[in-house]
């Protein structure tokens, strides 16, 4: 299967591709490795008139301590994650997470930026930087912004990033190589998550729970009131909402959330 | 560098170390590029959803599934395909050599894929352990040999005894629990730090 | 020594590892040089009425040279399966009524590939939505249907229509009986189907597809247009594996040659992985219900067996298949009173037909769980209870209840051997232990034995040797692999008779001109048909070159001996080499082998399971099989075979499922959703061997292809139940997927919370 006939512009600078993307709005595309975008215009789901490739951009292409944080550009591939020395020191988890989606071929062309942007629920690493405390920044016509990753997610394949904006970088804090977690139900090593869930000095990040990645906050309030992992990641499922599909209904994707989120917290916990 | 909007673009690719140069539409996936374009009939696609592998080819070195690159994204790149490994079919790449010694194919429409991605692992992992080439080839689908020959041939191919390498429990193999352990389930992927 | 039994790498290889093999969309001969590609635009509905065909827009987008509907098809609907019921024809592109999801409704012919997926999506077809019919029981009502004119969904039955025998079971101790699914999978084949043709000026076509028997394929081809079969050349180049579902030919193949000759152009057609996840033929898919009794000191008395086939929308050989499926219905056992029937209904699906197997692993699943639930309800160990039933070996040939007689077996000796190498003993004191202790992974332990009818389709093969003036030699097969590796083993075969290296040896297969008949690689038949019929012709030439040379060489022809490629007086120097006498004149035999009756293979599989029994999900920790299909030519492939079957088994037991909505659309057409399983979700296997010959070809071979899917498949089910069965369950259906395993804990423990006999499915 193929993708419906589009144009394509591939920018030699970060201001060029905005420029395009101030132009054509709505109707370009960001690609950047692909492996969101291509599957979804082979099987004619979308289908953009302009394609701007983003991929090669060096600038967006980096792993770097930024003070008390780690920042990462947008382009830099999940490869490039779970390889990276910087990341396994300061912030493993995330390290961790990129090794787990997909597999290698998917890795050495997927990006983090990409990832974020397409925000698929059943996305590993969208949840890990929500977990982490993550920040993401955007730049647009109007200038650069920064989001917490708590407020990024507005729902299913949606995120407040307007059309005419690009995700430049994502910042997580430095957590030090300990105290986390990630563990990721499937059937098959390289399936999405039936649910994941993700730990790290006590915040819990919930994949494929609902229509966007989650926070347990109700587990992390109990952990936070001297709860124990037991009787916390049994509370790992309220304010989620998950969907029921070939894979699993969603009262057992509740019911792996709370003996995932036992088993992470039990982990990280060492 | 491609600024301007183009229905047809001019994308120059060097595969299998050849310079190859074509007028194609920006949609025209790098399989097809290979296939139709320059004629490179080995690298088979055999699903639409970037699952089975069997377009395994390297872009400038590393394993991506070409079904899922547009041939304008590899412009200016370096594509190795299997046809590139081996001079020719009495002198074969040490891959493609143990892949035969061990019968790690049978119908081979998986094969091409499978040895660029063998080729892939290796250059990342020159020595791994069955489960870590069970891992590295989580993305490439064989319905004939149930892996476990291809398994022998990635193992013999990185200079590894099959026979030692290859174990017939999953019980004995690294991050997996022991018997009778609890401490991990069995399937999980599993990242920790405690 | 001799090259028989070793483990000769593949002479294919070479080739497939260095610019790979060529397959049908591979080709480049020039006849096919700017020939169309064929698009088609496929029912998105189950079942609906076609009220409107619109393929003008279609027509006039670019690249676009001729769009056909199903009117413009001068061909009328066909049954494509002899034995089915006669009213139930498919047209060759849909006209008044859609049937199943995927169903060919118009034909797009564009110069360029990438043209034909945007003038499809031009094409305007307005349908009226009618119920889909997707369970078979649902169908069998016949409350909708698929075909009005014929006033049933029924396809066909076998011993259908007599009622079972009420007393059936009187006097036996212990009644167990319970629904099964013998779930519908897709053979996936990593190469889908494909073809390619065109008409010659001598007013025959060279078709190019991808099957497992051309010459079947170009019979039905020529029975479908109404064309003499001798105007189709029929090549199969190199077939990206088929696993029984490139069995014959395809109606879509019939359209490209028809399409080639309204058109006066080549056309070619290579299907997407969607399209080949709702038109390949699926298998499987069957409904049983299994009811077996016996007493309590662990006899088995009687099995009664009744299957409900789902044919899919158009029968093909789907209906057929529950035919084994009933003659093997007693596997290895021995027991008194044997009962079964089989009914196949029509459904709102994609056609079925074989999957590797095809009929007897859905036998031996049968059985197999019968098996375990009879000794699970007398409590007693589910292996010797198998092993006190199996047909002892002085019992040989054993006329079955089921009717087939089979040659020869050591089916007690297989269980022993298989429990032995996979340490049996402690595999249950290691599964007392973690019950104990209570652990979140518990083991699992199945076991199932075996017996399997090959060679069953076609008991007659062709075959032809001919050793050339250089000194090489030409094998012609009627049969025609995908991945088995006839090149290299028809080639031991010979040079073992000949003294010629394999090297010399060129096996030609799958081209109707050159080998005009052949029944085609399916049904683990091709050693001990097409192998046979080569070591017949190899040894025939062997004799023609003797009684040639006696004459040159002055000597009795019983004096003489060929060795190393050449006739030589015994004990002297004096010979004559066989390219000499092919120099002086043709040196070749054609022979045909004729089986006259199926072998029936069989062996015993040991499956470990860890369950983790709070997410439910089953991992294949080891699997032990004992495979004896009599001597065998080449291990390495032999091996080969063994291990793709027990993937595939494995796969079915914890994976797989092609899966339908109560509307009728497939949810599982991509790769994606198609769960089937990559290196990682797999472990190593350990094989042990067993060679017990059959009487009925002189290599003593029998079929080694299928034993996997056969072994494995009930092995693996039963180890995820046993791994659970502590806690009260008994039964859960394929795929044991980590829903189904943790639904069935819950449920037993809610029974036994309940306080309920946990012996659901008991009766008496």
């Amino acid at each position: 299967m193929i993708p419906v006939a589009f144009s394509y512009a591939r920018p030699d600078s970060l201001e060029s591709a905005l420029a395009l993307l101030a132009e054509h709005g709505e109707d370009a595309t960001v690609l950047a490795g692909g492996h969101s975008l291509l599957p979804v215009m082979k099987l004619r789901l979308a289908a953009p008139e302009v394609v701007i490739d983003i991929g090669r951009l060096p600038e967006l292409r980096y792993i770097r301590l930024d003070g008390d944080e780690v920042a990462i550009g947008a382009g830099t591939r999940h490869r490039d994650l779970e390889a990276s020395d910087v990341l396994g020191a300061e912030a493993p988890l995330l390290a961790a997470v990129a090794r787990t989606v997909g597999d290698p071929q998917v890795r050495h062309r997927g990006t983090i930026g990409g990832s974020l942007a397409h925000a698929d629920p059943a996305s590993d690493l969208p949840a890990a930087v929500l977990t982490l405390g993550g920040t993401v920044v955007l730049r647009g016509p109007r200038g650069e912004r920064q989001v917490p990753a708590t407020g990024f997610y507005t729902g299913m394949f949606s995120t407040v990033k307007e059309p005419d904006e690009l995700i430049v970088e994502i910042r997580v804090p430095r957590t030090g190589s300990s105290g986390w977690a990630y563990e990721k139900f499937t059937r098959r090593a390289n399936d999405w998550a039936i649910v994941g869930v993700a730990v790290v000095d006590g915040r819990v990040g919930l994949v494929n729970m609902g229509a966007s990645p989650l926070r347990a906050s109700t587990t992390e309030a109990a952990l936070a009131d001297g709860a124990s992992i037991e009787e916390a990641a049994a509370l790992a499922d309220q304010g989620t909402d998950p969907t029921s599909d070939l894979a699993a209904t969603a009262e057992y994707r509740r019911h792996l959330a709370r003996v995932l989120t036992r088993r992470a917290l039990t982990t990280a916990a060492g | 560098m491609t600024t301007s909007m183009n229905t047809t673009v001019k994308v120059g690719i060097t595969v299998n170390g050849t310079e190859t140069t074509a007028d194609v539409e920006p949609r025209l996936l790098l399989a097809h590029y290979l296939r139709d374009v320059i004629g490179l009939k080995a690298t088979n696609v055999g699903c639409d959803t970037t699952s089975c592998g069997a377009c395994t080819v390297l872009v400038d070195g590393e394993s991506v599934k070409s079904c899922t690159v547009l041939a304008v994204q590899a412009d200016g790149q370096s594509v190795t395909t299997m046809e590139g490994l081996s001079p020719n079919s009495t002198n074969l790449h040490p891959v493609a050599a143990a892949f035969r010694a061990e019968h790690g194919l049978q119908c081979g429409f998986c094969t091409p894929g499978m040895v660029m991605a063998t080729v892939g692992l290796l250059k990342e992992n020159p020595k791994p352990t069955e489960r870590e080439v069970r891992e590295g080839l989580e993305g490439n689908l064989c319905r004939c040999t149930g892996y476990h020959n291809i398994v022998r041939a990635v193992l013999a191919a990185s200079g590894q005894d099959p026979d030692a390498g290859q174990t017939t429990s999953v019980e004995a193999d690294a991050g997996r629990s022991p018997a009778g352990g609890v401490e991990s389930a069995p399937g999980f992927s599993t990242g920790s730090g405690a | 020594m001799s090259i028989m039994g070793t483990r000769v790498v593949r002479t294919e290889d070479p080739v497939f590892l260095s610019r790979g093999a060529t397959y049908t969309d591979d080709l480049t001969d020039e006849r096919l040089n700017g020939a169309l590609h064929l698009t088609l635009v496929r029912s998105p509905l189950a079942h609906a009425r076609i009220t409107a065909v619109d393929v003008e827009a279609a027509r006039e987008a670019p690249g676009v040279v001729a769009v056909f509907a199903g009117a413009d098809i001068d061909l009328a609907p066909t049954l494509l399966f002899a034995g089915a019921n006669p009213g139930m024809v498919r047209p060759w592109l849909a006209t008044d009524k859609v049937r199943f999801v995927g169903e060919p409704v118009a034909a797009v012919l564009t110069e360029q590939p990438y043209q034909g997926q945007d003038a499809a999506d031009l094409v305007e077809i307005d349908y009226d939505p009618l119920p889909a019919v997707v369970d078979p029981r649902a169908a069998l009502t016949d409350e909708v249907l698929l075909f009005e004119e014929v006033g049933t969904n029924l396809a066909g039955g076998f011993g259908h229509d007599q009622e079972f025998d009420e007393h059936f079971f009187d006097g036996c101790e212990v009644v167990v009986t319970r629904d099964i699914v013998n779930q519908r999978l897709a053979a996936s084949p990593l190469e889908g189907r494909a073809a390619a043709a065109v008409w010659g000026e001598d007013g025959r076509v060279t078709l190019w597809a991808s099957t497992q028997n051309p010459q079947s394929a170009r019979d039905e081809i020529a029975s479908w247009l109404g064309i003499d079969a001798g105007l189709i050349h029929l090549i199969a180049p190199d077939v990206g594996g088929g696993f029984g579902a490139k069995i014959g030919a395809d109606p879509e193949f019939a359209l490209v040659v028809w399409l080639a000759q309204r058109l006066g152009r080549a056309v070619r057609w290579t299907e997407t992985r969607s399209e080949n996840l709702t038109g390949m033929l699926q298998g499987r898919a069957q409904l049983q219900t299994i009811t077996i009794g016996g007493n309590r000191d662990g006899d088995v008395l009687a099995y009664r067996l009744d299957v409900l086939a789902d044919a899919g929308a158009y029968p093909r050989l789907g209906v057929f298949l529950p035919f084994f499926t009933r003659q093997m219905a007693p596997g290895v056992y021995d027991i008194p009173k044997v009962e079964s029937r089989a009914r196949t209904v029509v459904t709102t699906t994609t056609s079925t037909g074989a999957y590797r197997g095809a009929g007897r692993p859905e036998a031996t699943a049968a059985i197999e769980r019968a098996m375990d639930l009879f000794a699970a309800e007398i409590g007693k160990d589910p292996a010797q209870v198998r092993r006190r039933n199996v047909v002892p070996p002085d019992k040989f040939p054993f006329e079955t209840k089921g009717g087939a007689v089979y040659d020869s077996g050591e089916y007690a000796k297989a269980i022993d051997r298989v429990l032995e190498g996979a340490g049996y003993a402690e595999l249950r004191a290691e599964q007392a232990r973690r019950r104990e202790r209570g652990d979140v992974v518990q083991l699992g332990i199945g076991v199932s034995a075996y017996v399997e009818i090959t060679g069953g389709g076609a008991f007659s093969e062709d075959a032809s040797v001919e050793v050339h003036a250089d000194g090489s030699v030409t094998v012609l097969t009627g049969t025609s692999p995908h991945g088995q590796g006839h090149a290299t083993a028809w080639a031991m075969l010979t040079s073992d008779r000949l003294g010629i290296p394999i090297e010399k040896i060129t096996v030609k297969h799958g081209d109707t001109d050159l080998i005009p008949r052949g029944a085609g690689t399916m049904g683990s038949r091709s050693l001990q048909t097409g192998g046979v019929a080569v070591h017949q012709a190899a040894g025939e030439l062997v004799e023609l070159a003797k009684q040639r040379a006696a004459d040159l060489l002055e000597a009795a022809v019983d004096d003489l001996e060929v060795a190393d490629g050449a006739v030589s007086v015994r004990g002297t120097d004096t010979n004559v080499t066989l390219a000499q006498l092919a120099d002086r004149e043709q040196l070749k035999v054609d022979t045909v082998f004729d089986s006259g009756a199926p072998t029936f293979p069989f062996g015993a599989h040991v499956a470990v399971v860890e369950v983790d029994i709070e997410s439910g999900k089953a991992v294949v920790d080891r699997i032990v099989t004992l495979d004896d299909a009599g001597p065998i030519v080449n291990p390495l492939l032999a091996e080969g075979q063994r291990h793709g079957g027990i993937a595939q088994g494995i796969s079915q037991a914890l994976l797989e499922e092609v899966v339908y909505d109560a509307d009728g659309n497939p949810l599982t057409a991509t790769f994606a959703d198609y769960a089937f399983p990559s290196a990682a979700e797999l472990p190593s296997f350990t094989l042990l061997d067993m060679a017990t010959p059959t009487t009925l070809n002189p290599l003593g071979a029998k079929g080694i292809g299928e034993a996997g899917t056969i072994g494995a498949t009930p092995a693996v089910q039963s180890a995820v139940i046993d791994a659970v069965s502590h806690l009260g369950v008994r039964h859960i259906d394929m795929p044991t997927s980590p829903l189904r395993v943790w639904e069935a804990i819950n449920a037993a423990r809610g029974e036994r919370g309940a306080g309920s006999d946990s012996s659901e499915g008991a009766q008496q």
